[in-house]
């Protein structure tokens, strides 16, 4: 392949739909895919309904969220001071770019050749993995779901369960090539246990253990990290070096603060009132060393947009996957992205526009997502923004363009509509079946096209109606 | 969906007084004028003067929700132009309606935008909040009905509490009026007020989810026994139909307005 | 400039306006926000709670949240009842490291100089200062754990609580801890947990496999022989 054709390759756009298209194809993983995550969104009904204030949280914490994000300079720089004075070493990156190269640094600074790390949205973004690995770092996934998923040379599908998309089956595979277990096991309970004994040595042996954060707390100087595995505390606890790498949003102002978010997290993610891990972090464990880096990689930009700044509020429960009817046919792989799901939708496009151009439109617009999301975060209206903003820019697919112009033209004009309507019911009427039913008609592919109406409204009310 | 604020029309007199402009989206007028007969049957039965301009055409909002804003321009400004002189404007479409009331934004506001945005009002809205009906007593439905409010209705207009607002009590504009129908059966299914899967020119740019979708939603009124999906959004209807065709299921679609307007045509 | 400087100034450039004012978070003096004491949690293989919003229950409230979380909870008078249950629960164990003074086991956590020597620790006793009734937790900083990987390198860990200690919401437990007292403090609620593969709850995931709280009084008296 010539490198033009490469660079095309490699920058051509995200097609969800074709993705979804090859997903739902594949039948019993959707149906599993689209039934595991309805009842993540059910058990969060279940556990909203023993919680009467709800909405009044959602409010609190939104309000948080808006304040600390108008005020963001101040929070950091308070952050980085009370982090310093417990003896966290404080980096800042700009981008992706910058932040892998801290991280390489102060791996390379310790000797260290093997890292355990803990899931974090953000190094994914960052691409940091890839980054590391190519310099000679050892990298090991160890949420059960991330490991998977680097296993099987994939980003994650979902923010909490990263291989929600996989059958137990494909998982007994994958383990039985990488693991050495037994191929024709694939009960979960063997598969992970497999994965606990190969998972302890790697932690043993790391030199270094790296984490997200969920909340970084301006008051203290500390941050929360929430699993369910408690990969994360045996990554900070054993090896003496623990990296954290944390987006500048995720800012809160006091410890007491986190309250509102602890008792909304768990809740909204899974529909269970916390995480079995909820880790606090305030400077360097007895015989160890702490490092944060506060990376920015477009969001300070995003701030600065009056439609779309609200995402920044996003504290990555995952409740708009799991509601999203569109997610859960299409699998969070269709969104070819680190960020999948509605918030994906958001994030995505601002991150890499001419990429993930279509991703507006992998959506039906049903708003139920807004209304899931606990610091209320407008995401169906934002996803309508951004289609705006992809039309806007010209980089609508051609044939919806050309589409929307013509329906553009002829729409206001009522003869063009009414000889337009009189075409189509013809069409409907006196078109032989295997032509109206061919490749170029999406509609009829899995449906029967409406049947030719009589008369239209119009006609029958100046027949019948015709005012005096 | 925005939780828009409905702008202030004087109800102060009678619904009955006001000259409503009737609304009929494009879509109805060419495929199912049956809908829109039966909405205006409807409205005069219950004493309201009603017209329906003949120039009408589109409210825009298969180009808006595109994200073709400008292309959408000149179709908002003509139907704006069609409604301007009446009190209200009343439609058998959520979609529409919510369209019209929250995005119609392609065109500068002068008052007239500002008066039609304002005043108008899907039918079901317009029925139990406006007219406030009491009762239907040429209205017999006697079969199993399942009940499809769509997004817009139902995150966008409030027709009824949506599935994920657990605490807030439950409420039902569409149900209320259905209860006035004698015989209807209405058939709880699994996931209530789950998307069907139709969203505009999503149903054919991602036509792989949106038919899985649809398939879904008519597979669970068809597993519960319904016989007639009911919705007050026609666009809904329209593809739930194409797929209970394509599966040749034994379930029919109704618009709301011929069940409360006394049976289909 | 450095990146700090660089952050810093964009971020100032592109605050959103108008600024949003810092509301109150909810505290123990102020509105008593009712804890969520009625569902069992995202575990679908566990049994349901019924609605219980009895919040001048604490203790029974903690005790039904734990063990929805898959943690088990037992109550016992004293120190020989504690080391008896330990010794009851685990009778395979070969390495008991105990931070406690009411249970000795066979390996003190002091004398673990470096976490990786904690590695083949069958069973870790600890005592918690708080626990919380909403969420089932129990809280462990570097104090109680002296070694933090205790509190996960152990296969099974055994957690005492004297029920006092018990508040009702996290609201509460946010209100008595001093999260700048200790580098690392976990609320800890029930064992190690994933549901990765097609949603399946495992528990030992990673960490513990089990976790048991010994209910008992922090000054509790040996029984008179």
């Amino acid at each position: 392949m010539s490198l033009p054709a490469m660079i095309k390759l490699k920058n051509r756009p995200v097609d969800p739909e074709a993705l979804a298209a090859r997903f739902i194809a594949l039948e019993n993983h959707e149906i599993t895919h689209d039934r595991l995550v309805w009842r993540m969104r059910t058990n969060r009904d279940e556990a909203i309904a023993g919680v009467p204030d709800w909405q009044e949280l959602r409010e609190l914490a939104s309000q948080i969220k808006e304040h600390t994000l108008t005020h963001l300079d101040d929070y950091l720089e308070q952050f980085e001071e009370n982090a310093k004075n417990l003896g966290t070493i404080v980096h800042w990156a700009r981008d992706a770019e910058e932040h892998n190269a801290t991280v390489h640094e102060i791996l390379k600074s310790h000797g260290v050749k093997s890292l355990i790390k803990s899931k974090s949205m953000l190094q994914e973004e960052c691409g940091m993995t890839p980054y590391l690995e190519k310099r000679g770092i050892e990298v090991t996934e160890s949420d059960l779901g991330e490991r998977i998923q680097q296993l099987s040379n994939e980003p994650p599908s979902h923010i909490v369960v990263p291989a929600i998309h996989k059958l137990r089956t494909d998982v007994a595979e994958l383990f039985a090539k990488n693991l050495g277990t037994d191929g024709n096991n694939s009960d979960p309970h063997y598969l992970t246990e497999a994965m606990r004994e190969n998972a302890r040595p790697r932690f043993m042996k790391a030199g270094a253990g790296m984490t997200g954060a969920n909340f970084a707390v301006a008051e203290t100087g500390g941050f929360v990290v929430c699993t369910n595995e408690g990969n994360a505390d045996i990554g900070a606890s054993v090896p003496p070096l623990h990296i954290a790498s944390i987006g500048i949003e995720k800012l809160i102002p006091r410890a007491r603060d986190l309250g509102v978010f602890i008792r909304m997290l768990s809740r909204s993610a899974l529909g269970s009132p916390i995480t079995q891990y909820t880790s606090h972090f305030h400077g360097p464990r007895k015989g160890g060393e702490l490092h944060v880096i506060l990376v920015d990689n477009t969001r300070s930009d995003r701030l600065g947009s009056d439609d779309f700044w609200h995402a920044l509020k996003c504290i990555r429960c995952g409740a708009c996957m799991n509601t999203c009817p569109v997610y859960r046919r299409s699998g969070g792989l269709s969104y070819g992205a680190t960020y999948s799901g509605p918030i994906g939708v958001i994030l995505d496009p601002g991150l890499d526009l001419s990429k993930y151009r279509e991703l507006p439109f992998h959506s039906s617009l049903c708003g139920s997502c807004s209304e899931v999301c606990p610091v209320k975060i407008d995401i169906s209206d934002q996803i309508y923004k951004w289609r705006r903003v992809v039309a806007e820019k010209g980089l609508m697919r051609v044939s919806k363009a050309v589409g929307m112009s013509a329906l553009g033209k002829v729409l206001p004009h009522p003869e063009l509509f009414h000889a337009a309507e009189l075409a189509a019911e013809s069409a409907l009427a006196h078109t032989p079946r295997f032509l109206l039913y061919n490749t170029l008609n999406p509609w009829g592919k899995h449906r029967e096209m409406p049947a030719a109406a009589p008369q239209t409204f119009r006609q029958w009310y100046i027949a019948n109606r015709r005012p005096k | 969906m925005t939780n828009e604020t409905i702008g202030t029309v004087d109800f102060s007199e009678s619904a009955k007084e006001k000259k409503i402009g009737l609304f009929i989206p494009c879509y109805i007028d060419a495929f199912f004028p049956q809908v829109g007969i039966a909405t205006l049957e409807l409205l005069e039965k219950l004493g309201c003067s009603v017209e329906y301009p003949l120039e009408q055409t589109c409210c825009g909002q298969p180009m808006a929700n595109s994200g073709f804003q400008e292309d959408s321009a000149a179709t908002e400004a003509h139907f704006v132009e069609c409604f301007k002189d009446f009190d209200l404007v009343v439609g058998p479409s959520g979609s529409c309606v919510h369209h019209v009331r929250v995005h119609l934004d392609a065109i500068d506001e002068a008052p007239p935008v500002r008066k039609v945005r304002d005043s108008t009002r899907e039918l079901v809205e317009f029925l139990h909040d406006h007219l406030k009906i009491d009762a239907l007593p040429w209205a017999e439905f006697r079969h199993k009905v399942g009940l499809h409010d769509s997004c817009s209705a139902v995150r966008g207009l409030g027709h009824t509490r949506p599935s994920e607002l657990v605490c807030k009590p439950y409420f039902s504009k569409t149900r209320e009026l259905l209860k006035k129908v004698r015989g209807v059966e209405l058939i709880e299914i699994d996931r209530r007020d789950e998307c069907c899967g139709f969203g505009g020119s999503f149903c054919v740019t991602d036509e792989a989810v949106s038919a899985k979708m649809g398939y879904d939603r008519v597979n669970d009124f068809h597993r519960h026994g319904v016989e007639y999906i009911a919705s007050a959004d026609m666009s809904c209807l329209l593809h739930m139909k194409g797929v209970i065709d394509r599966l040749k299921l034994p379930m029919k679609v109704i618009h709301i307005a011929q069940i409360l307007n006394g049976g289909p045509l | 400039m450095s990146a700090r400087d660089a952050i810093l100034t964009a971020v100032r450039r592109n605050l959103p306006v108008p600024a949003v004012p810092l509301p109150d978070a909810p505290c123990v003096a102020g509105q008593k926000l009712v804890a969520c004491l009625g569902y069992s949690g995202n575990l679908h293989t566990m049994p349901k709670v019924q609605h219980s919003p009895n919040v001048e229950a604490p203790v029974s409230n903690f005790k039904k949240q734990l063990e929805a979380m898959g943690g088990r909870i037992l109550e016992v008078a004293e120190a020989t009842a504690a080391r008896a249950r330990v010794a009851e629960l685990f009778p395979a164990a070969k390495v008991v490291c105990s931070v406690v003074p009411e249970v000795p086991g066979n390996r003190r956590v002091e004398s673990a100089s470096d976490p990786h020597s904690l590695n083949d620790v069958d069973v870790g006793v600890v005592r918690s200062t708080l626990g919380v009734a909403e969420t089932g937790a129990v809280w462990l900083t570097q104090n109680e754990l002296v070694v933090n990987a205790l509190g996960v390198l152990s296969q099974h860990l055994v957690v005492l609580l004297d029920p006092e200690a018990i508040v009702e919401s996290m609201h509460d437990a946010y209100d008595r801890i001093n999260l700048t007292a200790s580098p690392y403090g976990v609320f800890m609620a029930g064992p190690s947990a994933t549901g990765d593969i097609e949603g399946v709850i495992i528990h030992g995931a990673q960490g513990a496999r089990s976790l048991t709280v010994l209910l008992m009084a922090r000054d509790a008296k040996k029984p008179k022989p």
